[in-house]
């Protein structure tokens, strides 16, 4: 039997303040560099549970000494973010804030992320499957790079080992379902599948209120203007603009017939294959 | 300057995206493939007539440790043929091999490119398909994975088969596989292969019997809103959409299926929609183009029957 050597082990929850996608969202003109209006903005939605997979992580040791710290990058306005984990219950919160971070692309935003889990010592970094504005799904891969540690990414069950030096994981490739087990220190991504995130209850959010939040500037990380925002970017968008949306067609009210106007419509549309062998090559069990 | 074509696994014959990638045309100037995994005499043949002349894998065993010694070959395969790009098809393994290579390298990742121009200039969907960017690279290397869609497979020429290039590696700590359990996908097409899919949502109330018995006269895939997946009516694999899978169905027929843009995202691809929904106001019947208020309790099985009458 083992456990924990006993030294406090410190996660880090990478979380990401994006526009709510239950509001029409869209890009700026030229002029503003196409940046993205964040005025409908909140905790990413996939990040939330990569925020209870870190509570859970940390609930899962209660003899130990497990810190869960989420931290953010963006405008001041992300600190919405940041407060968002601290009700659902994580310890303390930082927001990177510095106006020469603007326009910072995967590239440089993994250098300010990397920058930030080394200044807090985090033993596992934790992070949503992708973002639901830029949807890279990069950041774990990327951070993990710079920082030297081993990945799991797109996990869709995490848990510690027996004795809280790694963590077990288990996700989906190429029609196999995997266990797999990263020694810590290590970088995690977390899918949609993990635990449904909590709501905070309104004492976790009156207790929020009184937790630490930290605000850091790039020399609280000790990286030049010149690394970040577009001069530290290695890509630039040169248009950007909406995607006008499919039209609808027809929409008729069944009248007890419309299975056979479907049909019809398949029909007209050359969907349909009426030599039948779709049919019985993909469902013989239909035919026997 | 050489272009490096990066694959976790190759297979024989070629999948339809790595052939699509191969026909990219002028952008693959002197093509090297860089795979994780040493590939079959025939599909090294394959390579070779598609044109590509070599193909790096190292000379060390990589197990299944998830990018962190994939993305250190594709560095020093990258170090060694200092190409003007990378690129992968867009699925999570090698998104994931690129992105950690990019940032050893300092370079340009862009990920998801729907289109590649001769110049690098590369067009991406953005905010689950409702925008898009154009986006070019700055770094003398840059690290692309591109969907489905973006090129057309090339005609093979007469060409000798690509040659093995081992290059020696020194691997380091990774995530290390301890177990390994096939799922099973059953008799049905794929789903982001499957020329025509049908979808259930919370219309079918956890009854996906109507969906499965339309989807197999039609020789579909069948797939599910993430309500449905997350019920547990049917399996996660099923799942379209942002956190799901895409499609790429010539017909896509979503029953029960409110139509969130989470779920529209991953119809991108997909060519003529047909809803069924009780809802008149539901958001799919603006995306569809045919679109039936009604029960799928009710209209799926009589188009299964009327499709199988017709059929003979």
């Amino acid at each position: 039997m083992s456990t924990h050597s006993g030294a406090p082990l410190k996660v880090l929850v990478l979380i990401k303040y994006a526009p709510d996608p239950q509001f029409p969202r869209s890009l700026g003109p030229a002029d503003e560099s196409y940046r993205l209006d964040r005025s409908e903005s909140v905790l990413s939605e996939l990040d939330e549970y990569a925020v209870e997979s870190a509570l859970r992580l940390a609930e899962s040791r209660p003899d130990d000494e497990v810190s869960v710290t989420a931290l953010t990058m963006g405008p001041e306005g992300a600190g919405a973010a940041v407060k968002k984990a601290l009700q659902m219950g994580v310890d303390d919160g930082v927001l990177v804030t510095d106006e020469a971070l603007a326009g910072s692309d995967a590239l440089a935003t993994s250098r300010v992320l990397a920058a930030a889990a080394q200044k807090l010592g985090a033993d596992l970094v934790v992070t949503g499957m992708t973002s639901t504005d830029a949807e890279t799904a990069v950041m774990v891969s990327m951070v993990a790079s710079r920082l030297g540690r081993a990945q799991l990414g797109l996990a869709d069950a995490v848990e510690f080992t027996e004795d809280a030096t790694g963590i077990n994981g288990r996700r989906e490739i190429n029609g196999s379902r995997n266990d797999y087990t990263v020694a810590l220190p290590a970088v995690i991504s977390v899918t949609d599948q993990t635990p449904n995130p909590r709501y905070p209850n309104f004492r976790a959010i009156l207790a929020a209120r009184k937790k630490p939040m930290a605000t850091w500037d790039l020399s609280d990380l000790e990286l030049r203007p010149e690394e970040v925002g577009r001069a530290g970017s290695a890509t630039t968008v040169v248009e950007a603009g909406n995607v006008p949306s499919r039209q609808g067609g027809k929409v008729i009210t069944d009248d007890g017939e419309a299975g056979l106007s479907l049909v019809d419509f398949l029909q007209e549309r050359g969907l349909l294959r009426l030599d039948g062998n779709a049919s019985e090559t993909a469902a013989p069990e239909q035919e026997a | 300057m050489s272009t490096i074509l990066y694959l976790d696994e190759i297979t024989s014959p070629l999948d339809e995206h790595t052939a699509e990638l191969l026909g990219l045309g002028e952008l693959l100037e002197d093509l090297m493939v860089v795979s994780a995994a040493t590939p079959s005499q025939e599909a090294l043949a394959e390579l070779g007539r598609a044109g590509a002349t070599h193909v790096v894998v190292p000379d060390a065993d990589l197990g299944a440790s998830l990018a962190v010694n994939q993305a250190r070959l594709l560095v020093a395969a990258v170090a060694e043929l200092e190409p003007r790009v990378v690129i992968a098809p867009a699925a999570p393994l090698e998104t994931e091999v690129l992105a950690r290579a990019a940032a050893a390298t300092e370079s340009a990742i862009i990920t998801g490119a729907q289109t590649v121009a001769p110049d690098l200039s590369i067009t991406k969907s953005v905010l689950s398909g409702t925008g898009y960017t154009v986006v070019r690279p700055r770094s003398g290397t840059a690290f692309i994975t591109v969907e489905k869609g973006a090129g057309s497979a090339r005609e093979l020429q007469d060409a000798a088969p690509a040659e093995l290039y081992p290059l020696p590696l020194q691997t380091s700590a990774a995530a290390e596989l301890v177990r390994t359990q096939p799922l099973d996908t059953g008799s049905r097409p794929g789903l982001e292969t499957a020329d025509v899919v049908v979808a259930g949502g919370r219309g079918t109330q956890g009854d996906f019997s109507d969906v499965e018995d339309l989807a197999d006269a039609l020789g579909a895939a069948v797939g599910a809103s993430r309500v449905a997946a997350d019920e547990g009516w049917i399996g996660h694999e099923a799942q379209v959409g942002q956190t799901g899978r895409s499609v790429s169905a010539d017909l896509y027929v979503a029953a029960g299926i409110s139509g969130a843009v989470q779920h529209v995202v991953g119809l991108r691809q997909a060519g003529t929609i047909v809803a069924v929904n009780t809802d008149e106001d539901a958001p799919i019947f603006e995306i569809a183009d045919f679109g039936i208020v009604g029960k799928l309790q009710d209209v799926l099985p009589q188009a299964a029957q009327e499709v199988r009458r017709r059929r003979g």
